[in-house]
């Protein structure tokens, strides 16, 4: 694709401390941590370069501590960063003004915070008109607006509620529509369902995925779960001490991680719940197929281990036109789901 | 040896009180030495040349020349300083005078437009139409006068407003208060109140808000701030109405700024504490909606820090009505100057029928404007003409039928007074009578013992214990301060206290501010054990603890004059009378304290204690006490603020303190210098306290991890 990718980050820098600044200048592009650590300093994002293309999920996974959200912070321009450039469609994000920015904010971005960030003191149709206000439309249309995001989002007839009425798992059905409700182009994410308890946090993530299908955002997801991210993502960032330490799409991170501290992570993750057939197939697709069944190259292969498993030949692999694009064996699929992970240990 | 290791504080604290009773014993008192005494003579004439005494029994009043020089110094800003001229409507010729009394002139003349116009919708009258003519018009046109409304129709419209804001209970009680004020023939004073408590109110409101928000954005702003707020807070009334008296004169508006200068601290705090608590994660949603600053600040964070600010708008509504009594000394008519009459003369009855009348006022208020706040809007419903202005139409109603019924009374009541137009001060009911029975009954029947009691408080308590902090050398009573303050709170804290202390000590008041703490101590030690008390009791389960906070908000809300007479009509012009004032005052916040800080004791705590097995005192002793500690000193700190207002206010029954000479202060035209520098020295005595206790209080509350 040869369009402006939407989100783009040229070696951004966000150093927090007096100094920050000159520090980083003096340092030329070359930061240590440690040393700007003894100085007073604390890097909070450390050259942190990528785009994000139109439509396409980027999830940014690290620990607390490592940087995530403060990256984001700099690319919805909450916090400025150090030094660096970021390019929203092509725009330079650092270089507008407060009034390119706020305008900016009230069209294209829409943005939904771990703790859901709600106004307590209006109710859930409020709380979702609030962006549409603020930019200037009409009550009327900003409460239409928001009821149709009610609906989208599934809380019809909680209108009228206040948030402190409403459940965890409501309340950040109550931020997505509020983040939504400008119908922004970019959609940051910060650890949105990391507060709330593991069951919902599945429900949310399914009703995620169904927003998505139906809107298809570009989308800055954060997240401290691995598991999230390996279900979410288009592609995966894992951040570490502010440096990213690698952006990669779920099945090449866990296939392989490029340093020690992605492979521990990746170590528990069971594979045959994250890679698809086209991961582990043969790109040569000739010899003697099993001829009666074939599978997507697209499938978790967790969902079709049975169907080849149960052949004795290699089963042939198409896309979605129905061209034969390769093949995948009974054997490796066995050494996918029992044979690696451990070998290694 | 390991004690010492095991109890290092006790052992601080055994060696410091040993220095100090060392050097209490160690030093004489000097021959000639005149401790003071109660009596009539003016301040200046009671100088005492304190030089010729060893500076380690009285230091030397250095700063005596103070109070003298501040005199001058507004002496000349208000009368030679800058002097512009500017038009004098009233003559018609232009004029010149000093800039500082032009602003202030200014300032004075807006409030009090303000006030009366007020004042003239509710009861009538003709200044507001002669603030835009003159009185020669006025003479000449008799018809111009504002007509003043019924009371019924105040009263009904008081009904519409709170049924609009809160439905039917707060309508029931807005005219339940109103046909009380009538009834009691407090009518027209109540409506005085009021009209000069909807003007301070708001303006303190605005000006808490916009500095809480100046405060909010700006660090140095807040540092400069602070410790005007600490003075501010707990200087004693009094002493700043002379300056307010010198330089805006005398009258309502006077009495409204003086308001406006006690209520807006509060204000600001609240403010500024619930912005801080506002989450980030808030403030950038908003950000992230695209909020410029100002909407940031309307739509965002002032709503969502809404709740302490709400507290501020009921701190701000009560010190107005709380200060009614003392703005009434500057010429702020109304209830409060008929409460300070009826104290006068001993009429216990007249004067709680006022006070009921003003904590009626303020609830009332409070609770309005509280409902206001909350007001949901309903986008669903499409709302007829009618609908839209239900309240609007009924209002008009209640106008019609009002000037109807009134009119309908010119006939019924054809002789005097038409009791539907209003009920006038002396004709409304009563209950004087009975509180005199009861006090003459107690008094017949327990006249021998309130004397016994009194006479023994006197002559075994209080006159020793006021003897024996006379006699503290000034030594001794630096040492003692600045020692405790050393042992909490580092050096820091002793230096504090000690700056505090060596202010009062310079100036020539230092036996008179001794009288003081011995009173306000003594008040505190009572009131102290009495509230922990009474708190432990009522925390003992749900419904207790309810009854006994709403009593602790009525009797806060009571003017705090009320206390004085009761005690005055049993135990005479006596200190006993002060104290026991005091105790009943101070007792509020430490019984609330100490409530708050038990029912606060995290529930698993109890549990955990019960399953060790702990009966219900070893679970208060163990647990509860020891974990609501903390917040009961912050009560104690409340408490000896409490104590040391009810002190000075004691000072109108004759007392021998620093109060006594504020009050004198306060008639005496050049008593701006001694009014505030006596304020001062009343501050510092609190402000001394709070800094141990709040060190304390905090050190205390990390280590337990309550933040």
């Amino acid at each position: 694709m040869s369009s402006t990718p939407v989100i783009k980050c040229e070696s951004v820098y966000k150093i927090f401390g007096t100094n920050a600044k000159k520090m980083l200048q003096n340092a030329n592009g070359n930061v240590d941590a440690k040393s700007f650590q003894d100085e007073g300093c604390i890097v909070g994002v450390n050259n942190a370069s990528f785009e994000v293309s139109k439509g396409e999920m980027l999830v940014v996974m690290g620990l607390s501590g490592s940087g995530k959200s403060t990256l984001l912070r700099c690319i919805s321009r909450l916090t400025d960063a150090t030094g660096g450039k970021i390019f929203i469609e092509g725009q330079d994000l650092l270089a507008m003004n407060e009034r390119q920015l706020i305008e900016l904010r009230r069209n294209k971005m829409g943005m939904v915070f771990q703790s859901f960030a709600l106004l307590p003191h209006k109710t859930v149709l409020e709380n979702i008109a609030f962006p549409l206000q603020i930019k200037g439309s009409k009550t009327n249309e900003s409460i239409q607006k928001a009821v149709e995001m009610v609906e989208l989002v599934g809380l019809k007839g909680r209108e009228n509620y206040f948030p402190r009425e409403l459940s965890g798992g409501q309340q950040q059905r109550v931020g997505i529509a509020r983040s939504l409700a400008v119908e922004p182009d970019i959609w940051f994410l910060d650890e949105p369902f990391s507060a709330l308890d593991p069951l919902i946090r599945k429900e949310m993530q399914d009703e995620f995925l169904r927003l998505q299908g139906v809107l298809n955002k570009t989308i800055l997801f954060i997240t401290h779960d691995f598991d999230e991210a390996l279900r979410l993502a288009d592609r995966i960032a894992i951040m570490k001490d502010g440096l990213i330490e690698q952006l990669d799409t779920p099945a090449d991170i866990v296939l392989n991680p490029k340093t020690e501290y992605v492979r521990k992570f990746t170590q528990e993750v069971p594979r045959e719940k994250v890679l698809k057939i086209e991961a582990v197939m043969d790109k040569s697709s000739g010899g003697q197929n099993a001829d009666n069944i074939t599978v997507s190259k697209d499938a978790i292969i967790e969902t079709v281990a049975e169907k080849i498993l149960s052949q004795d030949k290699p089963v042939s692999v198409i896309d979605k036109n129905n061209n034969v694009v390769g093949s995948v064996k009974p054997s490796k699929i066995i050494q996918t789901v029992f044979g690696q992970g451990k070998e290694k240990k | 040896m390991a004690f010492l290791q095991k109890y290092p504080k006790a052992v601080q604290w055994s060696f410091l009180l040993l220095v100090f009773f060392g050097l209490c014993f160690a030093i004489e008192v000097p021959d000639g030495y005149e401790f003071a005494k109660a009596g009539t003579e003016f301040i200046d004439k009671d100088k005492l040349d304190q030089t010729k005494y060893s500076v380690f029994w009285r230091l030397p009043a250095f700063i005596a020349w103070m109070p003298g020089w501040i005199n001058d110094s507004v002496f000349f800003l208000l009368n030679e300083w800058a002097p512009i001229e500017y038009f004098d409507s009233d003559i018609q010729e232009t004029k010149s005078r000093p800039v500082v009394l032009h602003i202030t002139r200014i300032i004075s003349r807006s409030m009090l437009f303000m006030i009366e116009f007020i004042r003239e919708i509710l009861i009538g009258g003709v200044e507001t139409v002669v603030a835009f003519t003159s009185w020669d018009w006025l003479d000449k046109n008799p018809w111009a006068e504002l007509p003043g409304l019924p009371w019924t129709i105040v009263a009904g419209a008081a009904v519409v407003l709170g049924y609009k804001l809160n439905g039917r209970n707060l309508a029931i009680f807005a005219g339940l208060t109103m046909i009380y004020i009538s009834a009691f023939g407090q009518w027209k004073p109540s409506m005085q109140t009021l009209s000069f408590v909807m003007v301070a109110a708001p303006i303190s409101f605005l000006l808490g808000l916009g500095f809480g928000i100046w405060a909010y954005r700006s660090k140095r702003v807040e540092n400069i701030l602070n410790p005007l707020l600490n003075v501010a807070q707990t200087m004693p009334h009094y002493s700043y109405l002379v300056p307010i008296m010198v330089l805006f004169g005398i009258g309502d508006h006077a009495g409204a700024i003086a308001t406006i200068i006690f209520a807006t601290p509060p204000m600001v705090r609240l403010t500024l504490l619930g912005l801080r608590k506002v989450s980030p994660e808030v403030i950038e949603a908003g950000k992230m909606s695209g909020c410029s600053n100002f909407q940031l600040l309307f739509k965002v964070l002032i709503p969502t820090a809404r709740r302490d600010i709400l507290i501020g708008v009921n701190q701000v509504i009560m010190q107005c009505l709380a200060m009614a009594v003392i703005a009434s000394f500057i010429g702020a008519k109304g209830l409060g100057w008929n409460l300070l009459l009826a104290l006068n003369q001993l009429r216990i009855g007249l004067a709680l029928e006022a006070g009921i009348c003003i904590t009626l006022i303020a609830v009332l208020l409070d609770k309005m404007s509280l409902a206001w706040a909350n007001k949901q809007i309903n986008y669903f419903e499409n709302p007829t003409f009618f609908q839209r202005n239900k309240y609007f139409m009924i209002f008009v109603g209640v106008v019609i039928a009002g000037y109807i019924l009134s009119y309908i009374g010119t006939f019924y009541f054809k002789e005097g007074f038409n009791y539907l137009f209003i009920v006038p001060h002396n004709k409304g009911i009563s209950t004087e009578a009975f509180w005199n029975s009861g006090v003459d009954w107690i008094l017949d029947n327990f006249f021998d013992p309130l004397k016994v009691f009194n006479t023994w408080l006197i002559t075994q308590v209080l006159i020793p214990m006021k003897n024996a902090f006379l006699r503290m050398p000034a030594v001794a009573t630096f040492v003692l301060f600045m020692g405790a303050g050393y042992i909490i709170g580092g050096i820091r804290s002793a230096i504090v206290v000690g700056s505090f202390t060596l202010f009062i000590a310079l100036t020539e008041w230092w036996d008179r501010a001794l009288i003081t703490m011995y009173m306000a101590t003594f008040g505190v030690i009572v009131s102290g054990i009495l509230g922990i008390i009474i708190g432990t009791l009522s925390a003992q389960n749900k419904t207790s603890t309810k009854i006994t906070l709403a009593v602790c908000d009525t009797l806060q809300t009571f003017p705090s004059f009320i206390y004085l007479i009761p005690v005055i009509m049993l135990f005479g012009v006596t200190d006993t009378s002060v104290l026991i004032a005091v105790v009943i005052y101070a007792t509020i916040p430490a019984t609330r304290y100490t409530i708050e800080g038990l029912r606060s004791v995290p529930s698993a705590l109890h549990d955990a204690g019960s399953m060790s097995g702990v009966n219900r005192l070893q679970r208060w002793m163990r647990i509860e006490l020891p974990l609501a500690f903390p917040h009961m000193m912050l009560g104690i700190n409340q408490t000896v603020v409490f104590a040391l207002f009810m002190v000075i206010i004691g000072a109108m029954i004759g007392t021998t303190d620093l109060g006594q000479y504020i009050l004198k202060a306060l008639s005496d035209r050049q008593g701006t210098g001694n009014g505030l520098m006596l304020g001062l020295c009343v501050a510092f005595i609190g402000l001394a306290v709070d800094n141990l206790i709040r060190t304390w209080a905090e050190k205390q509350k990390k280590l337990l991890g309550q933040d």
